[in-house]
Parts: C-alpha cells; structure tokens; sequence
C-alpha cells in the first residue's frame, strides 16, 4: 500500500518547474491536480478524451522536440489507450514522460476498481511495449527519483506512482477546449498562432 | 489495382509537403500504402503507425497544439475507431486533414466492410467533419490540397473520402485461386 497523496504529490514535482516544461493532463482528477499545482497557459487540461492523454503529450512532444512534455494522468485514462505504449516505443521521443498517478479506480465516476487494483501492472505493460524507462513508485523516498524521472532522464520514459484512494476537493481550471488551446499555442508560439 | 497514367500518390505527397504538413499519422490501407512509404522516406516528414486510429488523432491535436501540421492517413473502418476522439478536435476547434481509402460501398467483395464503409460519411458528419468525397483519380491531389485549407485555415476537421472506384475493385477470391 502506498501513502503517497497525489496533490501533494503533483506540487512536489512541480515545485521549481522549469520554464520550459509542458504539462498535459489527463480526464478527470489528474486535470485538478495540476490546476491545484499552479494554473499556467502551459498546461493543457484534457476535459475528456478518455484514454487520450498519453497520444496527446506524444504528438506534442514531436511537434516541439526541444521542450520537455510531461504526462499526467490517471490508471483509468492510461488502460484505456495502452496502445499508446506500444506506439510510443516503436518512435520513441526523447522529450516525454508519462506520469501514471495511480489510485486503482475510475475516481471520477464513483470510485469502482480498476483493472491494476486487479492483476494489471501498468510500468509492465509499458515495458513490455518496448518503453526503455518505466518505474513503479509508492514510497515517499521516492518522489526525489520521481522527479528526475519526470523531467530529465531521456524519455520516453513511464512512471507508475501508486496513489492513496481519496475523496478530493474539485480544482477547477478553464473549461473552454478552444480558450485553453488558443492560450497554450500563444504561449509557446507567439500572438500569431492565435 | 487500376494503373492509370496519373501518379495519384506522388501528387498527393507533393501537395501535403506544399501545404506544410510535417506529421504523418496512420493506421495502413492497401489504398494508401505507396504514400505512406513516400512519408517514411521523406526525412521532413515524421511518420507514426498506430495501433488504433484514435492514437492518431490525439497524437495530430497534440501536435497542433505545439505548432505542427499533419495529416491522418485511414481506411474507412477506421472512422469507426475515431468518434469519440473526434471530440477533441471539434471542441477545441483544432483543425484536421483526414484521407480516408473507402471500403464497403463500390463493388465490395468483404461483406465485413460494408457496415462501417456505408457509415462512414454519416458517422463523420454527426461529429462534424467536413466531407470532400472523391470518384476519380485525378480529382485526388487538388482534394487533398482543398482539404487543408479548409482544415487549417478554415479551422475544421475535414476528410478527404476516395471513393474505391479511385482504388479499384478487390477480390480476394481471384488471389486465392
Ligand atoms: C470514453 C469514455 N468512457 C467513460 C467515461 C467516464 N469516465 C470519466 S472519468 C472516468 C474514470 C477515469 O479514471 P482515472 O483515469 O483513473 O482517473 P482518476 O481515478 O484519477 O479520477 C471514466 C470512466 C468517459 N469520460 N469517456
Ligand atoms: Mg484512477
């Protein structure tokens, strides 16, 4: 069992963000969390999409190989498009990790278990995909490690962090897709791209 | 396979390299396949196989999102795979080029192909795709040149359908023999 809290979590790891990290983040809590962390036009907040984050960071990421695109999101999201392991690796980046915030339920829409509250371990499945960095972690010794893994080791990189279940306060950031998308692209890429 | 005299493919690779597009995502059809390889070849095209449609669609909204234009490459039953995706696209108003092979609905042999090859257009247009549909081989590049500005300057989700006249009849029973 792990005692790792994933609001606290999430601001841990983005504590001293560097200037040129994107974040995308998954349906659901892991949008909270982030919006929790600090609401900045580089974070692009996925409203829906279910089972889309990691395709989302990876297409970024190939669009925009000199910044590092860290993917957060949740076990729900993440085994729905475990396609994306295998894709990923077959092409790898350089510049992506994906950050697993694992609580072994679909939190959004009651809590029921997930399929790695069951026998499925998601860094296996990304290994076995071909994914060359993939770790499981449920310490909080390990945060330290957590966040070179997110931000700086070659990618691609997967990262399971096993979360505690819990009730959490909604967080909410911008909800208009076309707002959230114009802000993001004139952030990185100047007024004209709006 | 029908020859004809006009190099479809090479044309439609010349227009999406003038148009700019850089991402190249697909899931094969024999109908695209010289293209697809012409996109492999091309340094200046970057070039992913997924394993399901809708990756591609994540993966061209994420590069959009960073400044890239690219383009989905998609036999007719892959729509199928798609719709929910499509949401993404449509809500955050990111364009969209599609080029999707059809099956199902000329001269089909595959009685498997005909369900999601005859929903194709309708299932598109419920999520709000734009449709350029094409019978003739020669209409191919200028629909697909059509298709991106529409998709990138008209800020749509647009696909490109060629007809399976363009592609020609397929019959695995006359392979078989
Ligand atoms: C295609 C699709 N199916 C079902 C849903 C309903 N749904 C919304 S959130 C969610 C669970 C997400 O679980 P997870 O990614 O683990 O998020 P967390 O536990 O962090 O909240 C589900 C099933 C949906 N939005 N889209
Ligand atoms: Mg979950």
């Amino acid at each position: 069992m792990s005692d790792l809290h994933r609001r606290d979590l999430v601001i841990e790891l983005l504590k001293d963000r560097p200037k040129d990290l994107l974040v995308v983040s998954g349906l659901g809590s892991s949008c909270w969390d982030l919006a929790n962390a600090g609401d900045v036009a580089e974070n692009f907040y996925v409203w829906g999409a279910m089972g889309g984050a990691a395709m989302i960071g990876y297409g970024l990421a190939r669009a925009q190989p000199q910044r590092r695109v860290l993917v957060l999101t949740g076990d729900g999201d993440m085994l729905m498009g475990m396609g994306a392991f295998a894709t990923i690796a077959n092409n790898p980046v350089q510049n992506l990790a994906i950050v697993v915030l694992d609580n072994g339920r679909f939190g959004e829409t009651g809590g029921q278990p997930t399929h790695t509250s069951g026998p499925a371990d998601l860094a296996g499945i990304a290994k076995a995909a071909g994914i060359p960095t993939t770790a499981t972690i449920a310490k909080q010794a390990e945060v330290e490690p957590l966040k070179e893994l997110a931000l700086k080791t070659p990618g691609p990189v997967v990262a399971v962090v096993k979360v505690v279940y819990e009730d959490l306060k909604f967080v909410l950031p911008a909800n208009s897709g076309s707002y959230l998308k114009d802000r993001f692209r004139t952030a990185i890429l100047g007024e004209d791209a709006a | 396979m029908t020859e004809t005299a006009l190099d479809w493919h090479a044309e439609v690779f010349a227009t999406l390299q003038a148009e700019g597009i850089t991402q190249v995502c697909h899931v094969p059809d024999a109908g695209h396949s010289r293209l697809i390889k012409m996109c492999e070849e091309d340094n200046a095209m970057s070039t992913v196989t997924c394993t399901t449609e809708q990756e591609g669609i994540y993966a061209l909204a994420g590069a959009y999102l960073g400044g890239a234009k690219g383009v989905m490459l998609l036999q007719s039953s892959g729509v199928g795979n798609i719709i929910n995706a499509l949401a993404m696209p449509n809500t955050c108003r990111i364009p969209l080029l599609m080029v999707a092979t059809m099956r199902g609905e000329w001269g089909e042999f595959n009685s498997w192909q005909v369900p999601m090859g005859q929903g194709t257009p309708g299932s598109l247009e419920a999520m709000g795709v734009r449709l350029i549909r094409v019978d003739n081989p020669e209409e191919v590049p200028m629909a697909v040149k059509a298709a991106a500005r529409l998709a990138f300057d008209g800020e749509q989700m647009v696909a490109v359908l060629i007809s399976q006249k363009v592609i020609g009849f397929k019959d695995f029973r006359e392979l078989a023999k």
